[in-house]
This record gives structure tokens, sequence and C-alpha cells, in this order.
């Protein structure tokens, strides 16, 4: 537990959960990341890919914005290769969208509107990525 | 134009909260997700965060007739547990253990450190076209 950040953690969250609010008592949108950015591509409406880019655009923006005055500091990985980067992002891009949502969506909105599909989904990706986790550390040992 | 502004700033605030959050980091989800070696419990300090604030203004959102600029809240319609929610939801996990990043951080990370989230974000829109081009196709 040596790099366990409650308290940053805690507020990051509060955040999130401002945004989603400010997005459903304005909009009346979900903030889920993966059915967001899947709109640009998919709906054929232009006022329904505008304030979708736009709230990519803010995430981006932010992310830059704070990550300028408080840098980010990761540690390199040494086991994470391209194509297992290339490989992951396919799988997590077509399992939400199969799935009908990610961490945000489900994780956050869905939750929070305490529907029973989000329930189950959450647990669903929760699970798969500890025994994932626990497969690659522990029998593939990387 | 009040909804893209509204959508923006909304935007701003994730991508801040999602940075300071520490999800930004892979190998903190990683060690989040690795419950019998280095654990890392924050991630639960960001999703109860955001899950309590998310439920109390929903409660008195959700009071209101209509959002402030549209006609109606846009909810999910589909209510029912179904395969497809069980084996996309799995898929998912699997990728975000291996990877380390789901949609929203990995979106984050693209605008002060581009080089493994690009790769991660433009393999995702793959998938998710690669989803819409089968289901289709059924």
């Amino acid at each position: 537990m040596e790099n366990f950040t409650p308290y940053t953690s805690l507020a990051g969250g509060i955040l999130l959960g401002i945004s989603a609010s400010i997005l459903m008592y304005l909009n009346g949108r979900v903030a889920g990341i993966s059915g967001i950015v899947s709109g640009i591509l998919n709906n054929p409406a232009a006022s329904e890919k505008a304030w979708r880019a736009a709230f990519v655009v803010g995430i981006i923006g932010g992310a830059s914005v704070y990550a300028y005055f408080f840098p980010v500091n990761i540690e390199p990985r040494e086991h994470v290769t391209t194509a297992l980067l290339i490989v992951g992002g396919i799988t997590v891009g077509f399992g939400t969208a199969m799935g009908g949502g990610c961490t945000s969506g489900h994780g956050v909105c869905g939750i929070s509107r305490l529907s029973l599909r989000s329930i189950t989904a959450t647990m669903t990706f929760l699970i798969a990525g500890l025994v994932t986790v626990y497969v690659v550390k522990q029998v593939v040992g990387a | 134009m009040n909804k893209i502004l509204s959508a923006l700033l909304a935007g701003v605030i994730f991508g801040i909260g999602i940075t300071l959050s520490g999800m930004v980091d892979p190998n903190k989800v990683v060690n989040f997700l690795d419950v019998t070696g280095n654990w890392d419990p924050s991630l639960m300090f960001v999703l109860g965060g955001a899950v309590i604030t998310t439920g109390v203004a929903y409660r008195f959102i959700f009071a209101q007739d209509k959002p402030l600029f549209d006609e109606d809240f846009h909810l999910p319609t589909l209510l029912k547990v179904d395969s497809s929610l069980l084996l996309g939801s799995a898929l998912f996990g699997v990728g975000w253990g291996l990877i380390g990043y789901c949609p929203g951080p990995a979106v984050a990370s693209i605008g002060f450190r581009p080089e493994e989230p690009l790769i991660v974000v433009v393999s995702m829109l793959a998938g998710l076209l690669l989803y819409k081009a089968t289901s289709k196709s059924q």
C-alpha cells in the first residue's frame, strides 16, 4: 500500500461526480466516456457530434492544464509493448461498445441511478480486471 | 451553443478530476486490481467520491421536469441484464487489466503524455468500430 493516495483520489472522484452532475443537470446526458466518444463516430447528427467533441476537448484540456501545473509522474513499464497496448485497446473499445459503457458510464453514472445493468456491468469488469491482473502477475509472471 | 459550452465545462472538470485522482497512471490502476500483490485501494476512493457526489446530485436533478438546456433527460432505455452486457463488460475488464487504461484516463492523458494513450485511444476506436460492424451484420 506504499502508493495509497486516499485524499487526492477522493477529491478527484468528487470532481468526476460534479462533472457528471453538471452534464445531467444542464444537458440531460450521462457522462460516459465510451458512449460519448462512440457518438462522435456513429451519431450522424451534427449537434450530437458537437457537444460530444466539446466534452472530449474539455477533458484533454482540463487534464493538460492540471498536469502542466502539477506534473504527473508515471513510472515507465517494461513489459507493456505496443502490441499489447493495441490488443488491450481494441478489447476495451469492443467490450465497452458491446457492454454499453465503461467505468464512467456504468461505474459512476449508472450506479448513482442504482441501475441493475450498471451495477452488474461494474461487478463484471472489476472481477474480469482482477482475474486478468492475477493471471498476468502470478501465472505469466510479468 | 449552451449545450456545447456546458459539455466543455463538464469535460474540463472531468479532465482535472481524473488527473488529480491518479487514474491516469496505469500502474496505479493495475495495482488497484492486484489485490494479492502490492494492492493500492485508492481507486475505491475515486469511485466512492464520484458515486456519492453523483448519487446525491442526481436525486435533486431528477426531481426537475427536464434539464436546463434540453427537453428531456437522455437515460439508457435498456433495463434487462443480457449476455451482451455481461460478455462486453468482461472483455472490457480483461483489456483494462492488461493495459491499465479505461476510456476516460486514456483520452485525458493524450494532452500531457501522449505516447501510450494515443495508441490506446486509436485502438479503442478501432475496437468500437469493429463491434459496430460485427453487430450490424448479424
